[in-house]
């Protein structure tokens, strides 16, 4: 072997500059090439899986509004759901799109300033021990299961609503508590790090004009950081708006328009993961769920697309 | 050298008043001493200029004058600097009001991601100002003795990012102008700008010599023979040298200056 190797290396000397540099046949399947192979096809799989999905979720989720005729307009304005109606079907999904939007909504009115102001903390107030203790912290909410989320909003929660505020204690208010406690984390560490990225002379520029840490954080750091924190708002948001099962343990699911904070309410993912077993597959009922889902997919676009938008948008 | 300095004209006639004396200042970061000892006055209306190699405590020093090094963790200081009679080194000085009576300028140009006009108003709402015909007047008046007012004044409102280097590094000196300080720190202000952005900010430096006591950490000894009255050289946190920059520039009485102003070493 070494010997083979020596004469290569002694002929390799030998022949001329342009068969040992240029690019040809005999040197191009060496490494190179087959790395870029092997992520080339990670990423096919990645975009091809995507691709399969939004295809999959679209031609079952128009099938509804195709095949069994039921009207889109219906579908976003109505407020009856009754599919399995077998005279008179209504496929009104307005009540749990309300349900849907009002509860993400809400918890981001919770978790935003909570997450905003946590941030600050780690990175502006108490930068070695408040980041000591708040990281993990928010480490383990991340690591906590939805289910045990759900469990404790119903075992805690609920009844503590029911007793104080009055109602059944499955309500909207339940829903944005956990989803709000939920979504924390997320929050958090986007802002964490959207903070603690604003060049350090930007503080120093403000707290050498006399300002105070107060005026530096809310005239300087948050407006420097705005997009990035619209960012962690809109991410969060997009969790909630997709969390299913620790709201609709505590929730109510029913399919009335809630008219109060306190009413039980329902969400497109609480409906969906809850009528998916009763339905057979091709049935009209099961074919409405399909376009809960899309209309899911659809919204988790937009959010994507608001995100982009915020995060290319320039700082003034 | 020496050549560079023919047009330089000594301004020593005039005994000026002391406006900050240090006396016997040590700083740490931890357990670490950057600055051993130091003492030494800064006169009113004039240009001192803190040369030496880089890590000799020139910049830590300059950062103790307006209380910067607070933000540093660990940071402390010992001896005292009195200004006005004060020791602004105690406990009991409110900070934000000491800096805005000592302005700080730094080496990067650190303009904030807002307009033009709101980088110089930013600080002045902070004291109170709100009066918008007040702010105009301020914001024209120190932007023009900036030298910044002529090339801006028809895009106040644009962001300041939209700059060039060397106007976000007036504009900069323009809202600590702004505040209306005695004393100006200039942390090598001029280190990060093109040659020509350079000479407009150190013309700029020797103007408002007239209005304010200004100190200079530079690197760039040209800089520090051309505009400075005084010259002070730190080596490994001591002061080794603190004299007239003419004399510092063309007959140190110590050795190690020599040594380092002729570029043997650092």
């Amino acid at each position: 072997m070494t010997y083979f190797r020596g004469v290569i290396f002694f002929m390799e000397k030998l022949v001329p500059a342009k068969e040992r540099l240029l690019k040809s046949q005999k040197n191009w399947m060496n490494g190179e090439v087959r790395g870029k192979i092997i992520v080339f096809i990670c990423a096919i799989i990645m975009i091809s899986a995507t691709i399969a999905i939004t295809i999959f979720l679209g031609t079952k989720g128009l099938q509804s509004f195709i095949k069994n005729g039921v009207s889109l307009i219906e579908f976003l304005t109505g407020k009856q759901w009754n599919p399995s109606d077998q005279a008179k079907p209504q496929y009104g999904a307005l009540p749990f799109i309300f349900g849907s939007f009002t509860v993400t909504f809400l918890a981001a009115l919770i978790a935003a300033p909570l997450g905003i102001g946590g941030a600050i903390f780690m990175t502006e107030i108490a930068p070695s021990w408040g980041r000591k203790i708040l990281q993990p912290v928010i480490e383990l909410l991340v690591g906590i299961p939805s289910v045990v989320y759900g469990f404790i909003g119903l075992t805690v929660l609920v009844p503590f609503i029911r007793v104080h505020f009055g109602g059944l204690g499955f309500s909207l208010l339940s829903g944005m508590i956990v989803l709000s406690i939920m979504i924390l984390p997320t929050i958090t560490t986007i802002a964490t790090d959207a903070m603690s990225s604003l060049p350090k002379t930007l503080r120093e520029g403000s707290y050498a004009l006399g300002a105070t840490r107060w005026q530096t954080i809310r005239k300087v750091l948050i407006p420097a950081a705005i997009p990035s924190l619209l960012t962690a708002i809109v991410l969060g948001m997009a969790r909630a708006f997709g969390e299913a099962l620790a709201v609709q343990m505590v929730i109510g699911n029913v399919k009335t328009m809630p008219h109060s904070i306190l009413d039980a309410s329902g969400t497109l993912t609480t409906i969906i993961t809850l009528n998916m077993g009763y339905t057979t597959f091709g049935s009209p009922e099961n074919n409405i769920l399909w376009s809960m889902g899309l209309l899911l997919l659809i919204m988790s676009f937009a959010f994507i697309l608001l995100i982009r938008y915020l995060s290319s948008r320039r700082k003034i | 050298m020496v050549t560079e300095m023919k047009d330089y004209t000594p301004n020593i006639e005039v005994q000026k008043e002391n406006i900050l004396n240090v006396n016997n200042l040590e700083i740490f970061y931890g357990e670490k001493r950057a600055v051993n000892g130091i003492s030494m006055d800064i006169e009113e209306n004039t240009i001192t200029a803190l040369i030496g190699p880089s890590g000799c405590g020139k910049s830590t020093f300059l950062r103790s004058i307006n209380r910067m090094n607070d933000l540093i963790p660990g940071a402390f200081a010992k001896g005292e600097i009195i200004y006005e009679g004060l020791n602004i080194l105690s406990n009991n000085i409110n900070v934000g009001a000491l800096r805005k009576e000592i302005g700080m300028v730094f080496q990067k140009p650190n303009p904030f991601p807002k307009s033009i006009y709101e980088n110089i108003t930013h600080a002045l709402k902070f004291s109170g100002l709100k009066k918008k015909s007040q702010l105009n007047e301020i914001v024209e008046e120190s932007l023009t003795k900036a030298a910044l007012w002529d090339e801006v004044k028809d895009r106040l409102h644009e962001s300041a990012l939209s700059l060039s280097g060397g106007q976000q590094q007036r504009l900069c000196i323009a809202r600590t102008i702004a505040m209306k300080p005695t004393v100006m720190l200039l942390d090598e202000p001029s280190s990060a700008l093109d040659p020509i952005s350079n000479a407009k900010v150190e013309e700029l430096i020797v103007e408002l010599k007239n209005d304010y006591s200004i100190v200079i950490v530079t690197h760039n000894m040209q800089q520090a023979s051309r505009i400075s009255d005084k010259t002070a050289f730190f080596l490994n946190g001591d002061l080794v040298e603190f004299d007239q920059t003419e004399k510092i520039f063309t007959n140190p009485s110590v050795k190690k200056t020599e040594e380092y102003i002729s570029g043997r070493f650092g």
